[in-house]
């Protein structure tokens, strides 16, 4: 069903992972990926045509909770763990359009 | 060369709940303290999880039926995937494929005057979360950006129009409109200041072509808009830039790809923006966190008959029921929901639904505005109000006596609570307001006045009808509480005794 | 018998009747890591003060006659992949390295509500990623009955410290048989419970459409009883089912009359090692000797399963662990040209090989143009291989089969042939497409003295049955009292 995973298509995915690769990872996940879609390329041998998607093994429906508010977390603690605060706000590289 | 401006909004609503869309969060606007109004689930934290809130999703549901959409009897959620430092969780949760409500319509009054209106087509309206907020380096140094996760995870709606809207002026009232319901159903309360609507607009050009039929320019999606009247300029400036554009280029839709502009409010014109460095693709997939909703008949009817009444109802309900004038309705109308309730209160206690809307409409929202007062605080409460006009239909006070009793219980308002209705007749009172139409009480003072004024008695007497005013106003002067229509008719018949 | 190798219910009486202090136990369990950790690299974290703590609480509690959990005194090991408040919990990943939840999972605050005693966190694949525990960025985790064999995964630290009497009870979590298959590698009972019956709420998503918590014991009897203290609803998880928990303790001495064991021809598929398929036809002869009934099924698509595994499991890790940006927790590169590198730089330093390779299928089945030739795809064949499951329990109660298709291989065997790899989850895999509970318990050894394990499957919520079905079979067998020799450290 595919034409051949190609570097690109893999440094493209990349991108959108947000991975960044070495050349030496980029080759080998071309040719590891290349196999894996090789492989599940026998899901084509299955007639699914009539079949409906099953994205979750137990069809529950409406589950809601009540709109009661809980405790925040103190700032503190919600700062806790990031790489980088001014100890107000999360603190990252500038933002720019595009980004 | 003519051409048609063909408009679509995409509106972002912040829904009026108490806590967000997926955990116990309050829901509340607080830019001062960065930082305080989150937990696991909204810091997007390893192994925390969703949980929809109740309320969110009826009051969406609420904006579906009164937008006239369809609902449908199963709706799920998505996740949006892009990366971007306000969004924790490296997705939004959101609607793809089955929104809760799709395919409706508004309909928006052309012109308050004129009764005519137009329907604008709703696409679809779907839930999603808001994310945090991030703050750039405005120095323009390329200093680090800060992110403040308190807005993350707000119940959003996003309600997406048709290309219906065919200039800024009808953007600007399909907003005002929208607002106008979604303050009503007190789902959101819209408050652009503090982001609770934003907007942005698709905007292109349907241009006549002289060789028959149209050509469409390219689409245009402004962003950035932060108020009605910005919507509507950048609207206007859109079209005249697009067909100067178009002039010049001659690139049709389709040829070249969807440009993002901003608004620029103080140069009153829109420019360009760097576009993203990749197509986006959000990848959407189903959220294996969250379990789909179904929406029996039972529950929608629940919601429907929950409704309160729109303003186009409403609206309609005062030109027949109290005989307003359509301008009058819609002015009261527009003022949101607790001040047409205000309107009713009134126009039941003095059973003068005219003079009540003639009030509201000029002395209170006149007081309103000058103290900066909404409806709520508003010093002379509906009952108040009403037992005064109550007094002035019954001509137990003038028009003008009721403007100062008004003007008095202002005053007696000021650091006291409101005064209640007892207050009306105890000012009426106090400062000697009530009618004195008593023809025993009137007559000396009316004989005085005569005798006073000789030469103007004459005047009268030789036919100079209007002087009879200046009678009128001695007498009152000395009345005060005088119905100025009693003592003209006693003026008038005792001089044409003499 | 020593401490460390005894069962929940004797170290529960031993300390009703006073004979042991729930501090005894701790330090016995303790020590018994203290020495052997080192060769086994079971543990990420040791908990060591804290756990001694509680074993006090817990002895002054006995003391003083307050209300004691189910759990009271009892040693256990979590694996790091679930969130324990103010305890590292890094699931095995650079990117996690220092992160300290503000928060407890549920089943975590149901342990110290039923007043176990914590030990610490246990290795694993990073996010639960593998099936060796090799994929660890922190060390590798051996096998106590062979150390130069893997533990199996992910959850292989658990399954080791159980196995080694370093724990007496550890949780794992399940995505593609990531308890049943380390229990099998190791000798000991793990149980991967019917989707929804455990909370996931603090369990750090890998696949949150197949992720489960499940029970891990060197016999049935402790399963049962971990798992009647972790199973029920909570309402901070959306797909946690509201259904009553049998206590799983009470009835398990209680044989099944009737029992119908199924056995499906693809569960004997090419790449079986001989050995582990005479393992399962000899517990198959067990049952029929207990007066069970032997049936044959087929389930005709379970060929597609690790393919459609494949293609929905990464798809859901690559947007679960999109949050690991190095913007709100977690690594943030040192170096960086704007934020995009910065994301980009920080995940490439945070996540190991196999993660990304997950993260990169997973983003290309999701990507426009591919969703339906994979992902929407793989989700139809998951609806037809729930239904093959279906069908055959319609003319069973529990199905019987092979756990891995070989018992643990080499450290270093198939660490560099991914798809060599996913192939081992082949016989595990469909009880989480299908959202079904399984068991995997000790069913024998191999040639080379390494434990083999088998299977039992059942439909959803048969956990009681299966609980039943697996002591029948431990009763009549003595695979389970077998026990490592661990060499003495130096
Ligand atoms: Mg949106
Ligand atoms: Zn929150």
């Amino acid at each position: 069903m595919t034409a051949r995973l190609t570097r690109d298509d893999v440094a493209k995915v990349a991108l959108l992972g947000r991975l960044k690769l070495s050349a030496d990872e980029l080759e080998r996940m071309t040719s590891q990926l290349g196999r894996v879609l090789e492989y599940v390329d026998i899901l084509n041998e299955v007639d699914t045509e009539p079949v409906q998607p099953l994205a979750h093994p137990i069809e529950l429906a409406n589950v809601f909770r009540d709109d009661i508010e809980r405790e925040c977390l103190p700032r503190e603690e919600a700062l806790a763990n990031a790489p980088k605060t001014d100890g107000r706000f999360f603190v990252v590289p500038a933002i720019l359009d595009g980004n | 060369m003519s051409y048609t401006t063909v408009v679509g909004l995409e509106v972002h609503v912040q829904l009026l709940t108490r806590t967000k869309l997926f955990c116990g969060c309050i829901n509340r606007f607080n830019p001062t303290q960065p930082n305080v109004q989150t937990c696991p689930v909204c810091l997007g934290l390893p192994g925390s999880l969703p949980v929809m809130n109740r309320h969110a999703f009826e009051l969406a549901l609420k904006t579906g039926l009164a937008l006239n959409c369809t609902i449908p009897a199963l709706t799920k959620w998505d996740r949006k995937q892009y990366y971007y430092p306000d969004l924790p969780k490296g997705y939004q949760i959101s609607q793809y494929d089955l929104p809760f409500s799709s395919d409706g319509w508004l309909e928006i009054p052309t012109d308050q005057k004129a009764p005519e209106s137009r329907r604008i087509g709703i696409i679809r309206a779907h839930l999603e979360e808001d994310a945090g907020k991030n703050f750039h380096d405005e120095s323009g140094r390329g200093g680090e950006s800060l992110v403040d996760l308190n807005r993350a995870g707000t119940p959003l709606l996003e309600i997406v129009t048709k290309p219906d809207i065919r200039s800024g002026t009808e953007a600007h009232a399909f907003l005002d409109e929208l607002k106008l319901l979604l303050t009503y159903l007190e789902v959101s309360d819209c408050n652009m200041q503090e982001g609770s609507l934003r907007c942005d607009a698709n905007v292109n050009l349907h241009i006549a072509d002289p060789n028959g039929g149209t050509i469409a320019t390219p689409i245009v999606e402004v962003k950035n808009l932060n108020s009605f009247r910005g919507v509507e300029q950048a609207i206007e400036y859109e079209a005249r830039r697009q067909f100067e554009q178009w002039k010049e280029t001659g690139k049709k839709f389709g040829e070249v790809p969807k440009e993002t502009r901003g608004w620029d409010a103080e140069r009153g014109a829109t420019f360009g923006q760097r576009g993203k460095e990749e197509a986006s693709d959000y990848r959407y997939f189903p959220d294996p966190d969250l379990v789909p909703v179904t929406i029996e008949e039972t529950w929608r009817e629940q919601v429907r008959a929950s409704l309160a009444e729109f303003p186009a109802a409403k609206r309609k309900r005062f030109e027949s029921e109290h005989h307003l004038s359509l301008y009058d309705a819609s002015v009261i109308v527009a003022q949101g929901r607790p001040f047409a309730d205000y309107f009713e209160r009134v126009a039941a206690a003095c059973a003068d639904a005219k003079q009540a809307a003639n009030w509201l409409t000029q002395d209170v929202l006149r007081e309103m505005k000058e103290r900066q007062l909404a409806i709520e605080t508003f010093p002379i409460t509906a009952d108040v109000l009403g037992t005064l006009l109550e007094r002035v239909a019954a001509r137990k006070i003038t028009v003008n006596s009721g403007r100062i009793v008004f003007a008095a219980l202002l005053d007696r308002s000021v650091d006291s609570l409101p005064p209640g209705i007892e207050a009306v007749d105890a000012i009426i009172s106090e400062k000697g307001l009530a009618i004195t139409s008593g023809a025993d009480e009137l007559a000396p003072i009316i004989d005085a006045v005569l005798a006073a004024n000789a030469k103007i008695v004459a005047d009268v007497k030789g036919g100079k009808q209007q002087a009879i005013g200046a009678l009128i106003g001695q007498v009152m002067k000395q009345t005060k509480g005088a119905d100025p229509q009693v003592v003209r008719e006693m003026l008038q018949s005792r001089i044409a005794a003499l | 018998m020593s401490i460390v190798d005894a069962s929940a219910s004797q170290l529960l009486s031993a300390m009703a009747s006073g004979k042991l202090s729930a501090v005894d136990v701790a330090r016995a369990f303790l020590d018994q890591i203290e020495t052997h950790d080192g060769k086994i690299g079971a543990f990420l974290h040791v908990d060591h003060d804290g756990a001694l703590k509680q074993a006090a609480l817990v002895d002054e509690k006995r003391r003083t006659v307050q209300p004691l959990g189910k759990l009271a005194g009892l040693p256990m090991a979590i694996k790091d992949v679930v969130c324990t408040r103010g305890m590292p919990t890094t699931c095995g990943s650079r990117i996690l390295q220092r992160f300290l939840p503000p928060y407890d999972a549920e089943v975590v605050r149901r342990f110290r509500e039923a007043d176990a005693v914590i030990l610490g966190k246990t290795n694993m694949d990073e996010f639960a990623m593998g099936s060796s525990t090799e994929n660890s960025a922190f060390k590798i985790t051996r096998n106590p009955w062979d150390t130069s064999r893997t533990p199996g995964g992910s959850s292989g630290g658990s399954a080791a410290a159980v196995a080694a009497g370093m724990a007496l009870l550890a949780v794992g979590s399940d995505t593609g048989g990531s308890i049943r298959q380390p229990a099998a590698f190791c000798g000991i009972v793990g149980m991967k419970p019917t989707y929804g019956r455990v909370s996931r709420y603090g369990l750090v998503a890998f696949a949150s459409s197949l992720d489960q918590l499940g029970p891990m014991a060197s016999d049935v009897a402790g399963v049962a009883a971990l798992l009647e203290v972790m199973a029920g609803h909570d309402a901070r998880d959306s797909t946690s089912v509201d259904r009553p928990v049998p206590e799983y303790g009470r009835t398990l001495e209680q044989p099944l009359s009737g029992l119908r064991i199924g056995l499906a021809s693809e569960h004997f598929a090419a790449g079986l090692d001989p050995e582990v398929a005479s393992a399962v036809r000899a517990a198959a002869d067990v049952y029929r000797s207990l007066g069970a009934q032997v049936i044959d099924v087929t389930l005709p698509h379970s060929k597609y399963g690790v393919a459609a595994y494949y293609l929905i499991a990464p798809s859901e890790a690559a947007s679960n662990l999109a949050r690991y940006d190095g913007v709100h927790y977690g690594h943030r590169a040192e170096k960086f040209d704007g934020l995009i590198d910065m994301y980009a730089a920080s995940r490439g330093e945070g996540f190991g090989p196999e993660v990304k390779r997950r993260i990169m299928l997973g983003n290309y089945a999701l990507s426009a143009g591919y969703y339906d030739a994979y992902y929407l795809k793989a989700l139809k064949v998951r609806r037809l291989i729930r239904n093959d499951l279906d069908r055959a329990f319609e003319t069973c109660d529990v199905l019987l089969s092979p756990v891995a298709p070989t018992p643990a291989f080499k450290v270093g065997e198939l660490v560099d042939d991914p798809l060599a790899m996913y192939l081992s989850d082949i016989y595990t895999l469909s009880a989480n497409l299908a959202g079904l509970p399984g068991i995997s318990l000790p069913g024998g050894f191999s040639s080379g003295g390494l434990p083999i394990g088998i299977q039992l499957l059942g439909p959803p919520f048969a956990e009681e049955n299966l609980l039943r079905a697996a002591r029948m079979f431990e009763r009549e067998t003595s695979w389970h009292t077998k026990r490592p020799r661990l060499g003495v450290a130096p």
